[in-house]
């Protein structure tokens, strides 16, 4: 059990061959807010920790010149939350991941991290998914890219190939007429886990027709779910009382959900209706606002 | 496999350590460098006792490998008062009585200290919010916010 090896590559290059020469049995440290819980728990049993915060890419927040922006995996929430630029552009994004535990763990907690433990109530999620995040994946045939929304299998599980691990990820850039927003239900008003999350983004053109829409619900199914008929429900309209009872319904016809001591299936389902208008609704304000 | 040797700054101080990869950061202070200050109450990352700063960013301490500290400059609760001079949390909160059993009090005061030097005037919903991953089992939590917000005003001059 003991001897774990503990190695920070500078290099994708060297990262992946340390992961592809530990047969799987490699884990990545970025935050380690997920990963120190589990080494403490026994739940996991690395023959291999590979620190990859010495890789200059996992690191970098920069905003590119076609106003998308590039996020390392291993960023911290407190890092992207102190920077203006990507706070008004992407308030849903920011919102979600700086919602993810404490001040200490926000000094910590990546995006990267977030999506690969797996989670189907992780916070982050469903806001990365709404807002048409990639994640850029590094392995032993080069680089690729998936969407977000591709990346989880189920609880604890990613489509991640042996010897890959996500080096950072596209933020596209903020549609002049757009606006996005992430709420979640928790029974206390601070630090715990979501009972249901829902990530929006939309474009409005100039009479307030909603023109796209991407709604995405967490902690609902086994990963997080990109829900279609809500988006189609609001698309051309204007988010008139019927638009937004088919998009309650659309929520909740996606919805999946187990049951457990945070609620049941009937209370998660009718939650992520209630959700998605709210969501909607102020993705909608900050697009209206910011044409 | 041989232990890490690591090389930090701790409260000022230049301090090697050797530690194994399973050690956390709060392992290497309390059991290699016998700075008890920083607490274990839950070891994963929920009641933030071990609160510490690593590279100037609040931490929890028992989320932290000691292998990652190579090069890192950390601050603890040693670190707080200057020699015999408590930091003014330090003596509000002996003054105000904002702790009981003081368990949870080291991990307070440093999270309050890294508050008040990123915001010298923070209302009374930010403080809470920001010590959210600060329990305590005892106080109620009210004293320590306000000596918290007491503390701030007293640094900003501002008289009550």
């Amino acid at each position: 059990m003991e001897s774990i090896q503990f190695r920070k590559p500078e290099t994708v290059d060297e990262a992946v061959k340390l992961l592809q020469g530990a047969d799987g049995n490699a884990k990545i440290l970025a935050g380690g807010t997920d990963l120190l819980v589990q080494l403490r728990a026994h739940m996991i049993d690395p023959s291999v920790i590979v620190d990859i915060k010495h890789i200059d890419e996992t690191r970098e927040l920069t905003k590119n010149v076609d106003g998308s922006y590039t996020i390392g995996a291993a960023v911290a929430g407190a890092e992207a939350h102190e920077r203006d630029d990507i706070t008004a552009d992407w308030p849903g994004v920011i919102e979600a991941w700086d919602l993810i535990g404490s001040t200490q763990i926000q000094g910590r907690a990546s995006l990267g991290g977030n999506l690969c433990n797996a989670s189907p109530a992780g916070d982050s999620v469903p806001a990365m998914v709404a807002a048409g995040m990639t994640a850029n994946i590094a392995g032993p045939d080069g680089r690729r890219t998936l969407p977000v929304e591709e990346i989880t299998a189920g609880p604890g599980k990613t489509n991640l190939k042996k010897g890959e691990f996500i080096v950072s990820f596209n933020l596209p850039a903020k549609p002049s007429n757009g606006g996005d927003a992430y709420l979640r239900l928790i029974p206390r008003t601070e630090m715990d886990i979501a009972v249901v999350g829902c990530g929006a983004a939309l474009t409005l053109d100039d009479s307030g027709t909603v023109t796209s829409a991407k709604i995405s619900l967490g902690a609902v199914a086994a990963t997080v779910l990109v829900v279609e008929d809500a988006a189609n429900a609001i698309i051309g309209t204007r988010l008139e009382p019927e638009a937004m009872s088919a998009l309650d319904a659309a929520c909740q016809a996606a919805c999946n959900p187990i049951d457990d001591k945070r609620g049941t299936v009937e209370y998660r389902t009718k939650v992520a209706g209630v959700l998605g208008k709210r969501v909607v609704k102020i993705a909608a304000d900050r697009a209206g606002n910011k044409v | 496999m041989a232990k890490h040797h690591i090389s930090m700054t701790l409260n000022g101080e230049p301090t090697e350590f050797l530690c194994s990869t399973r050690q956390t950061l709060l392992d290497v202070l309390r059991d290699e460098l016998n700075l008890t200050g920083s607490k274990e109450g839950c070891a994963s990352g929920d009641c933030g006792a071990c609160s510490v700063m690593v590279d100037d960013r609040l931490v929890c301490a028992c989320l932290v490998l000691g292998a990652e500290c190579d090069g890192k400059t950390v601050e603890s609760i040693e670190g707080m008062a200057d020699g015999e001079n408590l930091h003014p949390l330090q003596q509000k909160f002996l003054e105000e009585a904002a702790l009981q059993c003081g368990i949870c009090t080291p991990g307070v005061l440093v999270a309050a200290k890294a508050l008040l030097e990123k915001n010298n005037n923070p209302t009374e919903t930010e403080v809470r919010y920001w010590l959210a991953g600060n329990l305590c089992r005892c106080t109620g939590y009210d004293k320590i916010v306000r000596a918290v917000m007491s503390t701030a005003a007293d640094m900003r001059g501002d008289s009550k």
